[in-house]
């Protein structure tokens, strides 16, 4: 459309304009972030200040940021529901048959596992925290997929079980902020004990909302590929019927 | 009762949960049940809450962070009267919502309940909130909920381009909201909306600000379908099942316009509020929304696309009175937004019910089709009228506070230009009202273009229960403008939501707000321009609606000339809304350049 | 060098946002719509940089240290998710726009106009 390239024309010149008007790259003077490096590791011990934000300072927006996930995973599986079995999917169950390539997505599936669990643990201590970790796990789980068939896949295809514990996720994020306005205290209140800096016993609750994002994501993460590999249709190899 | 608003957004969330989590394991009316239970009691704590904000401002600050040395550390929601009623006419349309969708919708029930929940949750929060940040995040939550509620129906094509065009547009408001919030954070060093709003009102606004201003304020607007960010709303609102049309039409839509008000009042009204360059912008935006949507659905013969124009037309209005900049239009906005909300709920329930009835959804199909339904007929006809704005019925008293505003200003003239949008689009409902339930006007009319229809969801449905829904919406909005007390408290609130130093002084330093002194609780009056205009509007109503059933009976000089007149315009009208989610993009850059442009130009230096 | 970093999101800004309106392919418009949204992460981290800052993590390193801004990396977290959700939602819908019109065109999906 003609009226385009001057629209983006104009706004490039406004955000020229705001960009005059700001501080210069690095010189970053504002209150909060550096009042908040100050206080949450002595606050509550948990020496990554970012997590302690995401979790604790600005927990609700987390709250919010979770159920942002988990409505797109009830909308994507709205979007692509079959209630009426019309579209049968028939399933290629081709195995891959180069053993060095299986080996590389071995390792790559333990290793990543690995690498995602400790991610999600240790979170809040050093670099990681739930959502990268949970990204991580379970894309980990998915090269399973690549790697191996779709009969190997099929346990992490289940919605009866990813449901629900999607759901545990999810909602222990909101029963653990209910916890601390049962006890007379504000919404999502670091209820438990601090523990010492820089270990797994820190943080108090952020550990716990730490680990439910952790588990929301990666259960999040996994319906979501469940969901658009049921629309993966291949027609089933002669030999690979029956099996 | 600081403990109200957190739960406000919890339980609904946690239902949400419950519900989605355990779908194949607990039995359907156990499921049916929690969900209504959940919204019920959601709606119930709103109006607890509505009840104790008269006398104070409401403030949770989460996990016990609250401010340190004038920093505000963690997130809040700030809730004076105007948010708790907003929270709680929320609360009472997603309720109905849900009550009608039992029975009109039983495939993928679990599914949908879950997101209705998830929307009404960061409705809520987004109108409570008092942190910059925290107002993204429940925009997009309510977004995504949304997009996905929009295109239920995956067996045709028209919700599928629906649910897209939604989702890209606002995703780019969204979007750009969140460039609003990086420039002013830059600027500011702040999240949380009174500590933004002190800061801002130290020294010159600068660029920065301006533009801040201009990407946020666009942001809201496309979420909130103002002219020309509107483009996606009736594209969204024809194809979306009829219940979750109730919910976004009456409510989602408007939550926009109540995110710009509250920007505007705690944050920039301190660099801007001197003069009046961001009011105009906002009253000029509302005029051409309200009179564009007027005109757009007069053309329409689906009849939930030509309420979706109506709703625009209503939210053109309600901006407008907030771009007054005074007590009196934002009293009016909120009001016509209560009497609105609930009107449009009721005739989107009353449409659905035709579509049950009769499998068809377009005014001329349905020529005649309606005579002998008298329960759905009267609700049409009551919800009409309460939207054109028959003194007393309905948005009535939020028009007339609204004309006030403007005529304190000096501006009489906005009153003729807002009284003519809900004419064009009252005199639509009437005519597809007449045409449905009396059978009058002819069966073909080319001038409503080509037909669009759908098939209903289900076929046995509990019809009382969609009649009683429908009949308590109309009733409920119809009844606004005679509620003894209600505008008196509605400017009370108005005036508590412009005071943006007593809003600091209780966010950031905890003092409280000084108790109203007693308000009357009488109905409460307008001017007798108000009265004439709502009048003369009902009349004027009346006549298009006529004119449109039986413009073949026009003597022949009188078409001729209007055909040559307005037939181009309404061309051009019909090619800019395509349906071309590229086009609508296009037009949402031109308006955010021009914007922003009109306001470089008005308050720099 | 001082401004570089915003004349990039700028960049990324008008770039995605010409994509998108006159994108052809819905899976190509998500593309582009996840550019002009990543254009807001360089904005916000780029605000909240500190010269010679370190990453905002004490494990190791002592409280007084210059470290980066912490606020803007979580909203940059949350802004993430928020993309990827819209990226899902917008591929959804192009799956079943292709099942039921065999194109994923924006302009050839138009059922309801005017």
């Amino acid at each position: 459309m003609a009226l385009l390239a001057p629209a983006l024309l104009g706004n490039g010149a406004l955000l020229a304009w705001a960009i005059a008007g700001l501080p210069r790259f690095g010189d970053y003077r504002g209150p909060y972030g550096l009042v908040l490096n100050r206080i949450v590791v002595p606050l509550r011990h948990t020496t990554n200040v970012v997590m302690g934000t995401t979790f604790d300072v600005r927990g609700v927006d987390t709250m919010g940021e979770e159920f942002i996930l988990y409505a797109s995973v009830i909308g994507v599986t709205l979007l692509l529901r079959d209630e009426s079995g019309a579209r049968r999917v028939e399933r290629r169950t081709w195995r891959l048959r180069a053993d060095a390539v299986r080996l590389v997505g071995v390792v790559m599936v333990g290793g990543g596992l690995l690498v995602g669990l400790w991610l999600v643990a240790f979170g809040y201590i050093t670099p990681g925290g739930g959502f990268p970790g949970g990204v991580v796990l379970s894309g980990a789980i998915l090269v399973l997929y690549l790697v191996g068939s779709h009969c190997d896949y099929s346990p992490f295809r289940n919605q009866h079980v990813l449901d629900p514990l999607e759901a545990v996720g999810a909602g222990g994020y909101v029963v653990t902020g209910l916890a601390a306005l049962v006890a007379g205290m504000p919404f999502l209140t670091n209820l438990f004990g601090f523990g010492r800096t820089g270990t797994l016993a820190s943080g108090g609750s952020i550990g716990i909302l730490n680990g439910a994002a952790g588990v929301a994501v990666t259960f999040a993460m996994l319906l979501l590929f469940a969901e658009f590999l049921e629309t993966y249709v291949v027609p089933l190899e002669p030999e690979d019927v029956g099996s | 009762m600081t403990w109200i608003p957190p739960l406000l957004v919890a339980i609904p969330l946690v239902a949400a949960a419950v519900v989605a989590g355990l779908d194949h394991i607990t039995p359907e009316p156990v499921q049916d049940a929690l969900v209504v239970i959940a919204s019920m009691a959601t709606t119930a704590l709103a109006f607890a809450l509505l009840w104790h904000a008269e006398s104070h401002e409401v403030v949770h600050w989460f996990g016990g962070w609250g401010t340190r040395h004038g920093v505000a550390l963690g997130v809040d929601f700030a809730v004076g009267p105007l948010a708790a009623g907003m929270c709680a006419v929320i609360g009472l349309v997603v309720t109905l919502a849900l009550l009608y969708s039992l029975t009109f919708l039983r495939e993928a029930a679990r599914l949908f309940d879950a997101l209705m929940l998830v929307a009404l949750a960061a409705m809520c929060g987004f109108a409570m909130s008092g942190d910059l940040f925290n107002l993204f995040v429940w925009l997009e939550l309510m977004g995504v909920a949304a997009y996905a509620l929009t295109g239920f129906e995956v067996e045709r094509l028209g919700p599928v381009q629906g649910a897209v065009n939604f989702a890209i547009t606002n995703s780019v408001g969204g979007y750009l909201f969140a460039v609003g919030i990086a420039l002013l954070y830059a600027r500011t060093g702040a999240l949380n909306l009174a500590q933004i709003g002190n800061t801002l009102s130290h020294g010159p606004a600068g660029g920065l600000a301006i533009v801040a201003m201009t990407v946020l304020f666009c942001g809201l607007l496309i979420k909130g379908a103002v002219v020309p960010f509107h483009l996606w709303a009736a594209d969204a609102y024809a194809v979306a099942p009829a219940p979750v049309c109730a919910v976004l039409g009456g409510v989602m839509t408007d939550i926009g316009l109540i995110g710009v008000a509250r920007l505007y009042w705690t944050v920039f009204d301190a660099p801007f509020g001197h003069g009046h360059a961001v009011g105009d912008v906002f009253l000029w935006l509302g005029i051409v929304t309200a009179v564009l949507a007027g005109t757009m659905a007069f053309l329409q013969r689906h009849l939930k696309r030509m309420l979706a124009y109506s709703v625009l037309c209503h939210i053109g209005i309600m901006l407008a009175g907030i771009g007054l900049l005074d007590s009196s239009g934002l009293a009016g906005a909120e009001l016509m937004f209560l009497a609105h909300a609930l009107l449009t709920a009721g005739l989107f329930f009353v449409a659905g019910i035709l579509h049950v009835d009769h499998g068809l959804i377009d005014e001329l199909n349905l020529h005649g089709r309606g005579r002998g339904s008298w329960m759905p007929a009267a609700a049409w006809f009551a919800g009409t009228i309460g939207l054109v704005g028959t003194p007393y019925v309905g948005i009535y008293l939020g028009h007339g506070l609204i004309d006030e505003g403007a005529t304190e200003l000096g501006r009489p003239w906005v009153l003729a230009l807002l009284w003519l949008g809900s004419t064009l689009a009252g005199a639509a409902l009437l005519r597809a009202g007449a045409r449905i339930f009396l059978g009058w006007g002819e069966a073909e009319d080319p001038l409503l273009g080509g037909a669009l229809e759908e098939d209903p969801h289900e076929r046995h449905v509990l019809r009382p229960l969609l009649l009683a829904v429908a009949v308590t919406a109309v009733v409920l909005g119809a009844a606004i403008s005679v509620v003894p007390g209600l505008g008196q408290r509605a400017e009370y609130a108005a005036d508590r939501f412009r005071d943006r130093a007593g809003y600091a002084a209780r966010v950031l330093r905890g003092r409280p707000a000084t108790p109203p002194q007693r308000l009357p609780v009488t109905i409460r009056h307008t001017s007798l321009e108000s009265i004439l205009y709502g009048a003369v509007a009902t009349g004027l109503a009346l006549g298009l609606a006529g004119v449109g059933l039986y413009r073949r009976r026009l003597p022949p000089g009188v078409t001729a000339v209007a055909q040559r007149a307005l037939a181009p315009p309404i061309q051009v009208l019909r090619e800019l809304h395509s349906g071309v989610v590229g086009d609508y993009v296009t037009w949402v850059a031109v308006g955010t350049a021009v914007l922003g442009g009109v306001w470089a130009l008005l308050l720099h230096g | 060098m001082s401004y570089l970093p915003y004349a990039v999101a700028a960049w990324l800004c008008l770039v995605g946002l010409a994509g998108v309106a006159t994108s052809r392919n819905l899976i190509h418009l998500a593309v582009c719509l996840t550019v002009t949204q990543s254009s807001s992460y360089v904005l916000l981290l780029s605000v909240g940089y500190v010269k010679h800052g370190k990453a905002p993590i004490f494990k190791g390193v002592p409280l007084g240290a210059t470290a980066v801004d912490p606020v803007v990396q979580a909203l940059t977290l949350t802004d993430v998710v928020v993309s990827v959700v819209v990226v899902a939602l917008i591929l959804a819908l192009a799956l079943d726009a292709h099942r039921l019109s065999g194109t994923v065109d924006p302009d050839e999906i138009v059922d309801v106009s005017g």
